[in-house]
């Protein structure tokens, strides 16, 4: 394998040094490497990451190819500076199986832009009534350890404790998504002034924060990990904050657009603004920004959820749920967590890399930028200011909110295992 | 006047009382022994309706035939997506037909809205009713029907409802005539009070230019008109009340209760009533129930929305979102 010269590079946001990558491995890190036969990367001060991780990513595939693929959704997470990505069960089939998983974990390797670790489906088809063979997920060579029925919530509590108890054999965790489905039936938005006006079908944020209250009792109670989808409300906040109090291993994710926009945005009837849990209010979103900062929302996930453009280019009601955010999401946690000081670029690595590694254990991913650990990287211009233009997306899908949109930052670079999947902000 | 009337909140209190002083005119149209205007002659009008609703649907179809216009109705049972053709080829379609006027009902709140800003067609977007948020036309012609009884109907021209106190009993949760009767009344200074049940006023309703109250009894002497919604029997499934028996005894307007209105106080009922639910027969048939009223003056606000937007004034700023019902 050959070697690169990363010069000039703000590790984590600190002083500039040389980071030499020798086949899929760091070799050195300090100031003054000398090239030798290495290409030479010339950040010229750019801030260098771990590669991202995301917890949260629909690749659509099997079933809904016209959307996004793996290949697809592997290249937009490598343009958005991913180097591993969790791929939500609720693909048609249903990754409930070690057939199904398998199946996802191999096109992820034939990508070869971004790792690809399969989540597994809770019960049967997401139908929430009877346990998936999560053993068998796990002892695949997918190697599950994340379990979610996302899209939909474990509601019955039952069931729930079950799935919780259950993947301990295997240091599993299951994600919740975190939504009463009697509280939301008929939900297009969230339930507040917005929806009363609009005359449009309430999500309000008890649905999700009661899920999350049985939640973290539940595995306090059988002494399991729980970790809480797209958390999206002040009040949910609360409650994990609580929860983490009491010592409890309870972890949280927040997706870029809850730290960004609001239900103000539906106004516009517009379906881009569609996702689910609901987009909320300025006062849920500055408290998701704050529990970010202090850690009681351990990480950033993208819930990149493609849709074709007839699903969004309809009447609200008629519309399908979700926003595609990989290629968007740095950019999101620099404007709304760096550029206000709420964390640093250490702070961001670590929200986007180590911790959502750490809570999918997931090996290879999430390691400090140090000699001897694996080559995956990313390198950011934080100065950079564009305009987002869903033309120019990797994704095959455009259903993104932030379309004009000015946005802070850019992935100059991203490598995975020392081979660079994009150069110059362009998939390589 | 705008180009297009989706939300009652969009429109000025010049720009309501500029409609209901045309209605006024075109009410007379109706008392000629030849009920028809030149006034829109070559142009063509689209009733686009997602949903059933016959008493609207002709109601736009008579007024806009009284203006002379040529009437297409586009009946589309059922939502585009169980009918398989998008909102959007269907406005394409018949964009290509040379709609001037788009009347759309739908069961989507903000459907009009789409149609109206996605740039799928160019004529004239009428809001009929979309989901459950709004119905101006109602609103415009409950207005109308205010301001004839409460104020005259030659010496209401020019005058709006300033002062006058209006009280909405029933559903309001999934009222887009709440809603626009909400916007409306406020714009033309009338003081409106909601009356439900609790489980029937949306969360949020605190931010509405009204008064809550959850009890009809002390709110109807303070009343210069009372407009009764219809509630439908199955809300009760989704235990909004116990019983249809229930609602009644608590919000539904009888005699009794009608008597304790002001003397010149009226009633009133977008329909269709369900009689013995809501309002009994008593009061129903009464003299001072306008709900035939209301009918009539329909088409006479319709005729003033389709005149104004196709022909009378020049354009001003794009409609902007707002609120509304669904019971019509």
């Amino acid at each position: 394998m050959s070697k690169i010269l990363i010069r000039g590079a703000k590790i984590l946001g600190g002083e500039p040094q040389d980071v030499l990558i020798d086949g899929e491995t760091i070799a050195a890190v300090r100031t003054g490497i000398e090239a030798g036969d290495a290409s030479v990367v010339e950040a010229g001060g750019q801030i260098l990451l771990p590669g991202l991780v995301d917890l949260h990513t629909h690749l659509r595939e099997p079933g809904r190819e016209d959307s996004e693929t793996v290949l697809t959704g592997t290249k937009a997470a490598a343009v958005g500076g991913f180097t591993a990505v969790h791929a939500m069960a609720n693909t048609f089939p249903v990754a409930d199986t070690a057939g199904v998983v398998e199946q996802v974990w191999r096109l992820g390797k034939e990508s070869g832009y971004c790792d690809v670790q399969p989540i597994g489906a809770v019960t049967v088809g997401l139908e929430g009534r009877k346990l998936a063979e999560l053993g068998a997920m796990h002892d695949s060579a997918a190697g599950v350890k994340v379990f979610s029925d996302d899209g939909k919530c474990v509601d019955d509590a039952v069931i729930m404790r079950r799935a919780l108890e259950y993947v301990k054999a295997f240091d599993g965790v299951v994600a919740q998504h975190a939504q009463e489905p009697r509280l939301t039936e008929g939900a297009q938005m969230n339930e507040g002034v917005v929806s009363a006006e609009l005359g449009l079908g309430g999500w309000p944020a008890v649905a999700e924060e009661s899920i999350i209250a049985r939640d973290v009792l539940l595995a306090a109670h059988v002494g399991s990990r729980v970790h809480i989808c797209h958390l999206s409300t002040a009040g949910s906040v609360e409650i994990v904050r609580w929860a983490k109090s009491k010592g409890w291993s309870v972890t949280a994710e927040v997706t870029p657009h809850h730290l960004l926009l609001t239900d103000e945005l539906v106004r516009s009837y517009n379906p881009v603004y569609k996702v689910n849990p609901p987009l909320r209010t300025e006062a849920d979103v500055m408290a998701l920004r704050e529990a970010l900062a202090d850690g009681t929302i351990d990480c950033v996930a993208t819930d990149h959820a493609p849709h074709p453009h007839e699903d969004k280019d309809c009447e609200w009601a008629a519309a399908a749920m979700g926003m595609v955010g990989l290629e968007t999401a740095l950019s999101v946690v620099q404007q709304t967590m760096v550029d206000t000081g709420l964390i640093d670029w250490a702070g961001v690595a670590d929200r986007m890399s180590f911790r959502p590694a750490a809570i999918g254990r997931l090996d290879g991913h999430g390691r400090p930028v140090a000699a001897g650990e694996p080559a995956n990287l990313t390198l950011v211009d934080p100065a950079y200011r564009g305009v987002v233009d869903p033309a120019g997306f990797a994704s095959r899908s455009r259903n993104t909110p932030y379309e004009g949109r000015e946005l802070p930052g850019r992935v100059t670079h991203t490598f995975l295992r020392g081979r660079a999947t994009v150069v110059d902000g362009k998939l390589a | 006047m705008k180009r297009h009337l989706i939300s009652a909140a969009d429109l000025t209190r010049d720009d309501a009382v500029l409609i209901l002083d045309t209605a006024e005119e075109m009410a007379r149209v109706a008392d000629r022994p030849i009920k028809k205007l030149p006034t829109l002659r070559g142009r063509t009008v689209v009733n686009l309706f997602f949903e059933d609703s016959t008493r609207t649907r002709i109601s736009f179809e008579a007024a806009a035939k009284r203006l002379s216009a040529d009437v297409i109705n586009f009946s589309a049972k059922g939502s585009s997506v169980s009918k398989g053709e998008s909102l959007k080829d269907t406005a394409l379609t018949l964009e290509a037909m040379g709609a001037d006027a788009v009347v759309i009902r739908h069961g989507a709140s903000g459907a009009p809205y789409r149609l109206a800003t996605s740039g799928w067609i160019d004529g004239a977007v009428v809001n009929a009713g979309d989901g459950t948020h709004e119905h101006p036309t109602q609103a415009l012609l409950d207005a109308f029907t205010m301001r004839r009884r409460l104020v005259g109907a030659d010496s209401g021209l020019g005058r709006d409802l300033e002062g006058r106190r209006i009280t909405i009993v029933g559903d309001i949760l999934h009222s887009r005539v709440a809603r626009s009767n909400v916007h409306l009344l406020n714009t033309l200074g009338a003081h409106v009070t909601l009356v439900a049940p609790p489980t029937l006023v949306p969360v949020g309703v605190e931010q509405w230019p009204c008064e809550v109250s959850y009890g009809l009894d002390e709110v109807l002497p303070k009343s210069d008109a009372v407009m009764m919604l219809r509630v439908q029997r199955e809300r009760m499934n989704a235990a909004y009340f116990p019983t249809e028996r229930e609602y009644s005894r608590r919000y539904g307007l009888d005699g009794d209760r009608m008597a304790k209105m002001p003397a010149h106080a009226v009633v009133m009922h977008p329909g269709p009533m369900v009689r013995g639910m809501e309002i009994t027969a008593e009061v129903a048939d009464s003299d001072r129930c306008t709900a035939v009223e209301q009918v009539a003056n329909g088409v006479s606000i319709r005729m003033a929305v389709l005149y104004l937007l196709l022909g009378g004034y020049e354009s001003a700023a794009p409609a902007a979102p707002s609120r509304t019902e669904e019971n019509k």
